[in-house]
């Protein structure tokens, strides 16, 4: 790889916001909602890796690891009462080794019809490092781990622990994977460029993110509440023109907690009590918009490229 | 040139843990829990009596609101000993008002350099719980275990002779434990341990040192948490209580008897800015119908004789 393409590999290309082809959602709907729950598996001694350590402190890190620990234990099923009660169905982000380690979860999400997409094999194993024969193993262990627990095959990809490789969207595109959740430059999906095939990003948000509120800007649960509040009203009304994506990413060992839970069924209650959102999985926009704007997109952005 | 084998190798990648201590439990299907008279959540109020040595360790890190200076750190060492001669008996005198019989634990050197406040403690028949001998002496595996067991023994021998109580509660400086601290602490009479943050309520621990609990000892309605890690209000950390024992206690009426634990550190809490947002928390907390204000060892007693 050259410098310049370290400085920009060109997984995109520049494409303004204004003047691009309208999009409308099914049902005429101005803004798709999903909800995409990180199921997730930290190990208590992981396998180093060079790039970046796993715990904060020392291991065991009893604090760190137990915090996330609750999610599996308790979390999962308080969000999971929530979400029943405004029919949003997840998306789940996946460890895929919470099929071994805990099928349980998993069979609660398959029984509730919710999309399971991966999220690597553990959150404390990363990619930085691998080379494309290791790469293209947890991608393999994924497709096949989720297919056998719950007959499944994965649509969508967040990179474990947020972790890429120079080469990992090209390798998804190859293995037939739909859309990335790790692009953050866009309040629509986008194509992506890839080698082979036809892949694109759908929103995720890293704002909206209950980890990214609580735990790295430290944010109150009811300062939370108004800002999903915000961040939806903004988009409900920009979908008004071109429809808009909106996703809240959440974490059970976070959103999950007795003093944070109301704050998100606050945010539901207010998303869902509107007209023209189009509550859904990141599967079913990532078809969607495959199926109808993959192709005026690609030529929007060459005609915003041409000058 | 990849990571290797061993970084796709997954040792522990089966059903349940990937550690010995506890077994893999889901909160929602366990057996419903009954409190004595028919309560709903038992209150579980913790005061925290600490000492930070002005020489205070760097290695392995440095407990949540150490010393932070060039030596001597007079401003953080008299910040935190204020807790000890003044925010003590604000907070004191709050849960005395409101009928709280909190458990308080020491430090080992506390009890030692303030005999005044073992006083207070024992005179109400309040509970001590160990806290390990100061916030400088970490438990961690880079201590020998000839070493980390002078630290345990220091603390519990000074605690139980100064107390008379048996002190069957243990909480680790920091939450940090070593891979012994479970085994050594459960071999000296220790019937239940603080640490580990992933339930809302009791469970089993299995050690090489016989049987302990974890009690669920709340780390995000913990004062030192939230308003000097976070940087929240005092008001939001109110709120967050508030929040919490809302949901618990609507739960409590469908899922069975409940723990709302709030950890109390006079040095923040007690400082007369903040003291009345932490009253009026506790007092809407304690107007509940069924609230039950108990001590650690009263709810694991009630735990372990609930049908």
């Amino acid at each position: 790889m050259t410098d310049g393409q370290r400085a920009d590999p060109r997984l995109y290309d520049y494409w303004p916001w204004e003047g691009r082809p309208k999009i409308t959602w099914p049902n005429g709907a101005r803004l798709a909602f999903w909800v995409a729950p990180n199921i997730e598996f930290y190990e208590l001694h992981p396998e180093p890796n060079a790039t970046r350590t796993a715990w904060p402190r020392p291991e065991p890190d009893v604090l760190s690891y137990s915090l996330r620990d609750y999610g599996n234990r308790a979390g999962t099923w308080r969000m999971m009462e929530v979400m029943d009660r405004y029919n949003v169905r997840g998306s789940v982000s996946l460890n895929v080794a919470v099929c071994d380690h805990h099928p349980e979860l998993v069979d609660a999400c398959v029984e509730r019809d919710w999309e399971i997409f991966s999220h690597g094999i553990y959150n404390t194993r990363y990619c930085y490092g691998m080379d494309e024969a290791e790469e293209r193993r947890i991608i393999e262990d994924a497709f096949e781990t989720v297919e056998r627990h719950t007959g499944q095959r994965i649509a969508g990809w967040l990179a474990p622990a947020l972790t890429h490789t120079e080469r990992t969207m090209d390798l998804l595109a190859e293995y037939g994977v739909l859309y990335t959740c790790d692009l953050f430059c866009d309040d629509q999906p986008q194509p992506v460029n890839v080698k082979s095939g036809r892949f694109i990003s759908v929103p995720y948000s890293l704002e909206m993110n209950d980890i990214i509120v609580y735990n790295v800007n430290q944010q109150a649960p009811r300062r939370y509440a108004e800002m999903l509040k915000a961040n939806f009203d903004q988009l409900y009304a920009d979908g008004a023109d071109s429809g808009t994506v909106m996703c809240i990413p959440l974490h059970p060992y976070a959103v999950g907690r007795p003093h944070r839970i109301e704050a998100f069924e606050e945010a539901l209650e207010y998303i869902t009590g509107h007209d023209d959102v189009w509550v859904t999985t990141g599967r079913e926009i990532a078809e969607y918009y495959l199926d109808h704007y993959y192709d005026t997109a690609v030529a929007s952005i060459a005609a915003a490229n041409e000058r | 040139m990849g990571l290797g084998e061993s970084y796709l190798s997954y040792p522990h990648r089966r059903y349940g843990m990937d550690h010995k201590w506890y077994e893999w439990s889901e909160l929602h299907k366990r057996p419903q829990v009954s409190w004595p008279n028919g309560a709903r959540v038992a209150v579980w109020v913790t005061v925290a009596l600490e000492f930070f040595p002005l020489d205070q360790p760097a290695a392995p890190f440095k407990a949540p609101g150490g010393m932070v200076t060039p030596y001597p750190d007079l401003r953080h060492y008299t910040l935190r000993d204020y807790g000890n001669r003044v925010g003590v008996f604000r907070v004191f005198k709050v849960l005395d008002e409101l009928g709280i019989t909190p458990t308080v634990s020491f430090n080992s050197r506390v009890a030692e350099r303030y005999p005044r406040l073992m006083d207070e403690v024992v005179g109400r028949d309040w509970e001590v719980m160990a806290n390990g001998v100061d916030m400088g002496r970490l438990h961690h595996d880079g201590l020998s275990r000839d070493d980390e067991v002078a630290l345990i023994d220091d603390s519990l021998s000074v605690l139980r002779e100064a107390s008379g109580q048996p002190v069957e509660g243990w909480w680790s400086p920091a939450r940090s434990e070593s891979s012994s601290t479970l085994e050594l602490v459960a071999e000296r009479g220790v019937r239940y341990v603080g640490d580990w943050y992933n339930d809302d309520m009791p469970y089993p621990i299995t050690t090489a040192g016989g049987p302990l609990f974890s009690m669920p000892l709340s780390h995000e309605l913990d004062d030192q948490t939230v308003q000097f890690q976070y940087k929240q209000s005092e008001a939001q950390f109110a709120d967050q209580v508030e929040d919490a024992m809302r949901v618990l206690h609507k739960e409590s009426s469908e899922s069975g008897g409940r723990v709302l634990s709030v950890v109390i550190h006079p040095w923040m809490s007690g400082q007369p800015h903040r003291i009345a947002a932490l009253a009026g928390a506790l007092a809407t907390v304690m107007g509940y119908e069924g609230a039950w204000s108990a001590s650690g060892s009263e709810i694991l007693d009630a735990f372990e004789a609930s049908p």
